[in-house]
């Protein structure tokens, strides 16, 4: 489904997210597609998606600033396009 | 591997330059025994290795590649399933969360080997065919190679499998069945992948016969551009140079993304590089593979920039990155001189010039009376069907 930041959103179960140093790989073990997380700002949000009641919560605690909200909604939407997130 | 990036700078290309924590996957032969004598064999497989890893030792390989997070493994060799225990290292892997794709000539795929493959997402497989008619295909792959691919991808289908892979080393005799290749996709319901022909293993000895023409190259950049879902593997970053890119990273990840680990256990920098002088180290070294992936000095010396060499003066360089280092390498070519097929033509002066002689390539394991125990001239190539080794 689309992203929306008001609902409650976790990584795919199917999905293995690793660290690196520009940000993190997620590597889809069901569609077997492989996507670069190009900012660690952006693999937090990610990882810790599941820890909070709505999306947009995630993305003030990994302390991204308003003016770069529309950008990384736009990241987080293809990432729920790819399954690598879904809605919860 | 299509990829996505998310963000812009820093370009993904420099960061992934410099070498990632672990492999993003690596290619795992499990063995060098083959069934087959395949006239370009990028290992030079035929007989197994008395020293080839024990299960167990396989096992742990898997466990190491756990602990790094390696999101999965391509297995190949020789013919992977002909090790007595290929399904119970599958079967290890898959359990602990390592994916598993592994090639294939399809000779052993029989129901239940593809029922099996079919059962979970973690595995995916791929059949190597080189031609889309059995005359163009066993020319290369030997006698009766095409009716076991086919017999192979119609089991799969039956078993419900959805989107294995149909993979083709490119040669100037199969350039021409790239539609007819697709076709074969679609009537099986899998993804065509398309390769390099490396100069490597025996391909040492058909590439000046068997690589593309330039003109032929041309073409198939076109090809692959309107083609965008088929896959690559990265392998044609070289045709970048010609203007437009190709789907992918466009960059050689040996020892930075990718490296191999052969039957033995030898840590090679990529699956084209089997040759001492890309040797990295052995998972059976104190430290194991994570050791050698981190530390080894061949590794560190390609994760560090690179000169631009021969290629400094040419405004592609961007674009290709100088080509494949195991084309130069195994070409008799310096490592920052042009890409022997460089589309500008930088590679074929090379050749002309180059001091060195090409490096010997022993015959390997190739089966003693199979076509790559010597170097053969080019013209007809007779084949030797090997026995099973075990």
């Amino acid at each position: 489904m689309t992203w929306d930041g008001t609902r409650p959103w976790t990584l795919h179960e199917s999905v293995g997210l690793r660290p690196e140093p520009f940000g993190a790989l997620a590597y889809h073990y069901g569609t077997r597609r492989l996507t670069f997380l190009k900012d660690v700002r952006l693999a937090d949000v990610v990882r810790t998606l599941a820890d909070h009641e709505r999306g947009e919560e995630a993305l003030r605690a990994a302390g991204v600033p308003d003016a770069q909200r529309p950008a990384f909604e736009a990241a987080l939407e293809r990432l729920s396009d790819a399954e690598v997130i879904r809605a919860r | 591997m299509p990829a996505d990036a998310l963000a812009a700078a820093p370009r993904l290309v420099d960061r992934m330059a410099l070498g990632l924590a672990a492999p993003v996957c690596i290619t795992w032969e499990l063995t060098y025994g083959c069934n087959l004598a395949c006239v370009h064999c990028l290992s030079s497989s035929g007989r197994r290795d008395p020293r080839e890893l024990s299960t167990a030792e396989c096992f742990a390989v898997v466990d190491e590649l756990r602990a790094m997070q390696v999101f999965y493994v391509n297995i190949g060799g020789g013919e992977p399933t002909l090790r007595p225990d290929f399904w119970e290292i599958l079967d290890y892997a898959v359990g602990h969360g390592v994916g598993v794709k592994f090639s294939t000539n399809g000779t052993r795929i029989d129901e239940a080997a593809a029922r099996r493959v079919a059962a979970t997402d973690y595995v995916d497989v791929q059949i190597s065919l080189d031609g889309a008619t059995a005359e163009v295909n066993d020319a290369i792959r030997g006698p009766g190679s095409y009716d076991a691919a086919i017999r192979a991808m119609r089991n799969l289908q039956a078993a419900g499998m959805r989107d294995f892979k149909i993979s083709v080393v490119v040669t100037r005799e199969n350039v021409g069945h790239l539609d007819r290749f697709r076709a074969l996709a679609d009537r099986y319901g899998a993804t065509l992948r398309l390769t390099r022909l490396r100069p490597s293993g025996r391909g040492a000895d058909v590439w000046d016969r068997l690589h593309p023409t330039q003109t032929q190259q041309r073409e198939l950049h076109a090809w692959l551009l309107d083609h965008p879902d088929t896959l690559t593997g990265d392998s044609f970053f070289h045709l970048a140079a010609l203007g437009e890119s190709l789907p992918g990273l466009n960059l050689c990840g040996a020892g930075r993304v990718v490296c191999l680990v052969d039957p033995v256990g030898d840590v090679y920098a990529c699956p084209f590089v089997l040759h001492e002088r890309f040797r990295a180290g052995n998972v059976r070294d104190a430290g194991g593979f994570a050791a050698v992936w981190r530390d080894s000095a061949l590794f560190q010396e390609l994760r560090a920039p690179q000169s631009a060499g021969a290629c400094a003066s040419c405004g592609a360089y961007d674009a290709c990155r100088g080509g494949c280092t195991a084309a130069k390498f195994f070409t008799g070519l310096e490592l920052d001189d042009p890409d022997p097929e460089c589309v500008h033509g930088h590679g074929e002066a090379a050749l002309l010039a180059r001091s060195a002689d090409r490096p010997a390539v022993a015959g390997g394991h190739s089966h003693a009376a199979g076509v790559g125990a010597v170097r053969a001239p080019a013209g007809p190539v007779l084949l030797t069907l090997g026995k099973r080794p075990d």
